[in-house]
């Protein structure tokens, strides 16, 4: 351990947290290009926080503390979350006490207070939407897990370098369980991350929101907090995808400045593919009723499954 | 972890797809988008039947690469997207068992198809009898994808799916079929969808409609 | 002999001696709760850590203990043995029923049971047979004490006996328990063969493959039936929730865990080395317990019967486990074994902690309201804040989240399992890996089942206007209920050395250690041949650091006033709690999802009705399908032997004369 690599993780924090806004602004703007709209301003989302941080903060009545820690955990989780994911470095102080699956458990942990929290309140759209949510979750995440474990089966390790060290090096090539996976995950991304088959991040419209529902009774540095670490979220879930199945640019092992350099504008090209890849997703697809939402994380389950047992039966 | 060659990977790599392209089919419930992979399908196939004449040099596989791109990637689809638009025909009502559930079905399929393909596998010595298995994968999938849908335009596209499974069978497990049967198989398979789709016409005119139920009308009485 | 004196299995049959003298002397003043409550019971919870820290002490010795008591049958004086496998299961039993004794001592009242006194000495002596199962080194005191736990935990369920549908779960309960031992007996003597009844023997004994094959399915029947495997699970749901919550927890906690020592004992101890298709007998009973227990906890509207279908999927995620176990040793991966069965052992640990932890709070809510279903509470983190934090941390632990306990163990499990594909046997390395899938969606629906539990009791509005009266427990409750989280938290942050001290079963049941315990000392990293850690100390403190510079931050920059207004109604004016979800609503995507799986009935409320109110009640299928066939051809059976009962002298000397004149021709021809 030395002193780079302390502040390659230091970094990876930052950066997540500063560009994680940006790119789900990034997304808007390709979603409303797509639909012949004028597109917002990248730096909306920034404009959003600003202002959420510098209301007043009203919390009902009968709000527990439970409530006002939540948004302090979720959001903690998901910083802690960008620190673990090798999204430009391998050797990562932090990534020695959390391999991929305790990455899974940090997310479940988010997704339980998050839904706790919503309860917590006592209305009717809070308790729906946390019962929404852990419909969405309870498949989901064995879906993610099951997407990791796969690419872990193919390295020998759960651990997220040891993944994306694998698989950068080379010498695993194509690798036909990864497909499934792939398919796997992004439907997964797509469902955790509140995004259109599934939810519409963009609308309070009673019967099918699943997020906002949650989020309802939460105001000023709070909601900040919550939109923030959902625009974490999502940019943590797209790292994910880049450290199983498009690791080029990382800095593999030592990590020098060279090393540095040639990261952080990979990631930056990566994330604005992703973003765009997500927004043509969002554009040609259309909301779903939410008693299919367990049907598609049922296939995305279904298809990581088949990546495994694609990978015991070929081998690769 | 073994070093494949590059060619034995992307062979590997379209099996898979194949793979995943029938479950795809066996999830999907509006037809357009069916016909759309079954012709993905055929791609895939033809570039799998392309990188093992390349990889053998056995010149017949070549032909029956561009005999599949041909027929299963250019002309049947449009034959069936011409069919779709004729008797307008866009989506499957609720399949009979619901898409979780004949997915797991898929599953355990899948797994019975690879025991099934164990003894093939040790037999045969191409250097694509690891696919052997999903060739039989994809045939039964198929067929469960016809029995668990009403209409027959999807039991059609069902049907012509398995053949892509009965064709990439034969070609893994020994590099294809004499070049005379494969072009029975496939003038078979023309001349069926041809058949079928004057069959259609006929059942909507009897019918007014393609949901297959009403054939169970057909039955006598007793 | 001329062996030292066994020090430590002398000091933990004392203890135990002491469990049931504490017992006894309940009976001077059986009416006094003061006497149970205030002495007897925290004298108990004493013992109790007494006992955890002998045994924890033996464990880190490594040493085997053994000791012959001249009691007992003629020829077969009581064998006892300490060895770590013992060790560990005494340790969790005397960590785990210190704080439930703690708890105990405030929660029994006078009430329409049994008087306190009297169950005073039911509970001890349950403690101190389980003990005794523990050290039993022979067949004949083993089926003692393992009798001795059934009765007295059944006349601990039906404490409140003059309720009848607490006397029926009762004799499910016994009915159940006599079924397993009388399997467990006959797998006993399947192994002696011919030689004594003491372990030993049967160790020593050369088994046909075959029967040792009948004796490891016989095992596995009875202790599975004392564990609650599925199918044979169908007891728990009723006697859980019909026992005191002290109970509960004991049971839930512990006795079940003596099953889980019986089948380990019996099929990597006693039967030698295991043959490796065993393991996938339990493996796969283990993963459909999973699912099923999940799925049915998840609809659930009583809280108690809630926690009985999860202690049943973790019971299968313990079973998983020893088929896993099974499975690696038994195809000679000794490494991977190991590793296997240290994630079981773990979750036993673990699992005792957190369901205690959530009977007592269920308890105590009980205790506060009065009200055991769901769709009536609700808000109660505001009344009894001490039960609604402490239950958080268990919830959270059996929720398998990190950095608490459940996540430990199940991190063990996955490890462990991402080596089935390297079994030497085609299909099963195909299979064990598709059982990863089924443990992690166990673990997903877990999350959904404590969300609903937790959420719904002590979140949200007061569901009746009599929980504003609720009170929160006293302080030997809490005393009891601390002690149990804070098991959680430490068998969470701290899985080293908890490693390295169970590590020393590994060796004894399967000849092997997991090569490396911990990196650098604190980060967990116990998987063979495969470099990847856990450190939930380290995640713990930078999640910890994280908020609390996030707290700071926001607060010093951005240091808006808190306004406390009502809950926002959408501008429709007349929200009240009823239009929460209720135990029901929240598992209404479960139900819809898995229908094949319940049987539901439904009732529905008229159109007019004012209060309405949606009932489902769900039967598991098992009763129609399984049990009540088998119910209805005993009773045909018994009928058909009823008629050899005709009531006349003449017809019964009748019998005894065929009988007699039989057995002489018999002797005469051979």
């Amino acid at each position: 351990m030395n002193a780079l690599e302390w502040l390659t993780q230091l970094l990876e924090g930052v950066v997540a947290l500063a560009a994680a806004p940006a790119l789900l602004g990034w997304v808007n703007q390709c979603r409303a290009w797509l639909q012949n709209r004028r597109a917002p301003s990248l730096w909306q989302p920034y404009r959003n926080l600003r202002k959420l941080l510098h209301k007043e903060v009203l919390i009902a009545e009968n709000a527990s503390p439970l409530f006002r820690l939540a948004p302090y955990v979720i959001f903690g989780a998901m910083v802690l979350a960008a620190g673990i994911i090798p999204s430009m470095g391998t050797r990562l102080p932090l990534v020695a006490s959390a391999d991929a699956i305790a990455l899974v458990g940090l997310f479940a942990a988010a997704r339980m207070f998050m839904a706790l929290a919503a309860m917590d309140v006592g209305t009717a759209f809070g308790t729906m939407g946390a019962r929404r949510e852990m419909m969405v979750g309870f498949l989901a995440e064995p879906a993610l897990l099951m997407v990791i474990l796969v690419a872990s089966l193919t390295s020998s390790s759960t651990a997220l370098p040891a993944i994306t060290e694998a698989l950068a090096s080379g010498h695993l090539g194509l690798s036909p369980s990864l497909a499934f996976s792939a398919v796997a995950f992004v439907l997964v991304l797509l469902a955790e991350n509140a995004r259109i088959p599934v939810d519409n991040p963009a609308t309070h419209l009673e019967l099918t929101m699943i997020h906002e529902a949650m989020l309802l009774e939460y105001s000023g540095r709070h909601l900040a907090l919550m939109e923030w670490a959902a625009q974490l979220k999502l940019f943590n879930y797209v790292c994910i995808g880049f450290a199983l199945f498009l690791p080029w640019g990382v800095a593999v092992g030592a990590i020098g400045p060279v090393g540095l350099l040639v990261a952080v504008p990979a990631l930056a090209l990566k994330l604005a593919a992703a973003g765009a890849g997500l927004a043509l997703i969002e554009t040609v697809s259309a909301k779903m009723r939410v008693m299919r939402i367990p049907e598609f994380l049922a296939t995305a389950f279904l298809f990581a499954v088949l990546g495994l047992l694609v990978h015991v039966l070929l081998g690769a | 972890m073994t070093h494949l060659p590059l060619d034995q990977q992307l062979l590997d790599s379209c099996a898979a797809l194949l793979l995943l392209l029938s479950f795809a089919m066996l999830s999907q419930r509006r037809i357009v988008t069916l016909v759309n992979l079954y012709a993905l399908q055929g791609a895939v196939l033809a570039a799998a039947t392309l990188l093992l004449a390349w990889r053998t040099g056995e010149d017949h596989l070549y032909l029956s690469a561009a005999l599949t791109l041909a027929l299963k990637v250019a002309f049947l689809p449009w034959l069936l997207h011409r069919l779709i638009r004729r008797l307008d025909v866009y989506w499957d009502t609720e399949p009979l068992l619901n898409v979780s559930g004949t997915m797991l079905a898929g599953l355990v399929i899948v797994v019975f198809a690879f025991a099934l393909a164990q003894p093939i596998t040790r037999l045969a010595d191409t250097a694509t009898r690891s696919a052997v298995g999903i060739a039989i994968s994809v045939v039964l999938l198929a067929f469960l994808m016809m029995i668990t849908r009403r209409k027959a335009m999807s039991q059609v596209i069902g049907f012509l799916s398995m053949e892509n499974g009965v064709f990439f069978g034969a070609m893994s497990a020994s590099y294809g079929m004499p070049m005379v049967v494969e072009l029975g198989v496939a003038l078979d398979v023309l001349v069926a969808v041809l058949v079928l789709g004057v069959f259609f016409f006929q059942i909507r005119e009897r019918f007014e409609s393609l949901d297959l139920h009403h054939l169970e009308s057909l039955k006598e009485h007793d | 002999m001329i062996t030292p004196l066994p020090k430590l299995l002398v000091g933990c049959i004392a203890l135990l001696l002491g469990w049931v003298a504490v017992g006894l002397a309940g009976l001077l003043r059986p009416r006094s709760v003061r006497l149970a409550g205030r002495i007897l019971f925290p004298l108990g919870a004493l013992i109790g850590f007494a006992l955890a820290a002998l045994a924890v002490t033996s464990l880190l010795g490594g040493g085997i203990e053994r000791m012959v008591l001249p009691i007992g049958l003629p020829g077969l004086p009581a064998h006892l043995r300490l060895d770590p496998l013992s060790s560990v299961f005494l340790a969790l039993l005397g960590a785990t029923a210190g704080g439930i004794s703690l708890f105990a001592g405030g929660y029994f009242r006078v009430g329409q049971g049994t008087a306190p006194g009297l169950l005073g000495l039911q509970y001890h002596l349950f403690l101190a047979s389980m003990g005794w199962v523990l050290i039993a080194a022979d067949a004949y005191s083993f089926l003692l004490a393992w009798e001795a736990m059934a009765l007295t935990s059944y006349f601990l369920v039906v404490t409140e006996h003059r309720r009848p549908e607490i006397r029926r779960a009762g004799l499910i309960y016994l009915l159940m328990a006599h079924v397993g031992a009388l399997a467990i007996l006959l797998a006993f003597g399947v192994m002696h063969g011919a030689g004594p009844l003491t372990f030993h023997a049967m160790r020593t004994a050369h088994l046909s493959s075959g029967w040792a094959a009948v004796a490891f399915l016989l095992a596995l029947f009875g202790f599975g039936a004392k564990a609650g495997l599925v199918p044979l699970h169908v007891w728990l749901p009723e006697a859980h929730p019909a026992a005191p919550s002290p109970v509960s927890a004991l049971m839930s906690g512990v006795m079940l865990k003596t099953a889980v020592y019986g089948i380990l004992r019996v099929a990597l101890d006693l039967l030698g080395p295991p043959v490796w298709w065993w393991g996938l007998v339990p493996l796969a009973l283990g993963l459909f317990t999973i699912l099923y227990g999940a799925l049915f906890a998840a609809v659930q509207t009583d809280m108690k019967r809630l926690l009985a279908y999860s202690s049943v999927e973790n019971i299968g995620v313990i079973f998983t486990g020893i088929g896993l176990t099974i499975v690696f040793a038994g195809s000679g991966m000794p490494a991977v074994a190991a590793l296997a069965l240290l994630a079981t052992l773990y979750h036993c640990l673990n699992h005792a902690m957190m369901k205690s932890v959530l009977f007592l709070g269920t308890g105590a809510v009980l205790h506060a309201t009065g009200e055991r279903n769901l769709g009536r509470l609700g808000g109660l983190i505001h009344r009894m804040p001490w039960v609604a934090w402490l239950t958080l941390i268990g919830a959270l632990a059996i929720a398998g989240l990190p950095p608490l306990n459940g996540f430990v163990s199940e991190w063990l499990l996955l490890q462990s399992f991402l080596f089935g594909d390297q079994v030497p046997h085609t299909f099963v390395n195909l299979l064990i890996p598709m059982g990863m899938a089924v443990v992690v969606l166990g673990a997903a629906l877990a999350g959904y089942v404590m969300v609903k539990f937790y959420g719904v009791i002590f979140l949200g509005r007061p569901r009746e206007a009599a929980l504003e009266q609720a009170h929160d427990c006293g302080w030997l409750e809490r005393l009891g209920l601390a002690w149990l989280a804070f098991g959680c938290l430490a068998l969470g942050l701290l899985p080293v050395p908890v490693i390295g001290a169970l590590s020393r079963v590994s060796a004894q049941l399967v000849g092997a250690v997991v090569p490396q315990t911990s990196a650098y000392g604190w980060l967990l990293a116990p998987v063979p041949g495969r470099s990847v850690s856990y450190g939930p100390a380290v995640l713990l403190t930078a999640t910890v650091a994280v908020v609390l510079l996030t707290v700071l931050a926001v607060r010093l920059l951005f240091p808006q006033r808190v306004r406390r207004v009502s809950a926002w109604d959408c501008g429709f004016g007349a929200l009240t709690a009823r239009m929460q979800d209720t135990a029901e609503g929240f598992g209404q995507p479960i139900r819809h999802l898995f229908q094949p799986f319940f049987e539901m009935q439904r009732e529905l409320p008229a159109p007019e009705d004012s209060a309405p109110r949606y009932r489902i009640v769900i039967r598991e299928r098992i009763w129609t399908l399984v049990y009540e066939p088998l119910c209805a051809a005993t009773e045909g059976l018994a009928n058909i032997a009823a008629r050899v009962q005709q009531g006349r002298i003449s017809v019964y000397l009748l019998y005894s004369f065929v009988t007699l004149l039989v057995l002489l021709a018999v002797a005469l021809l051979s």
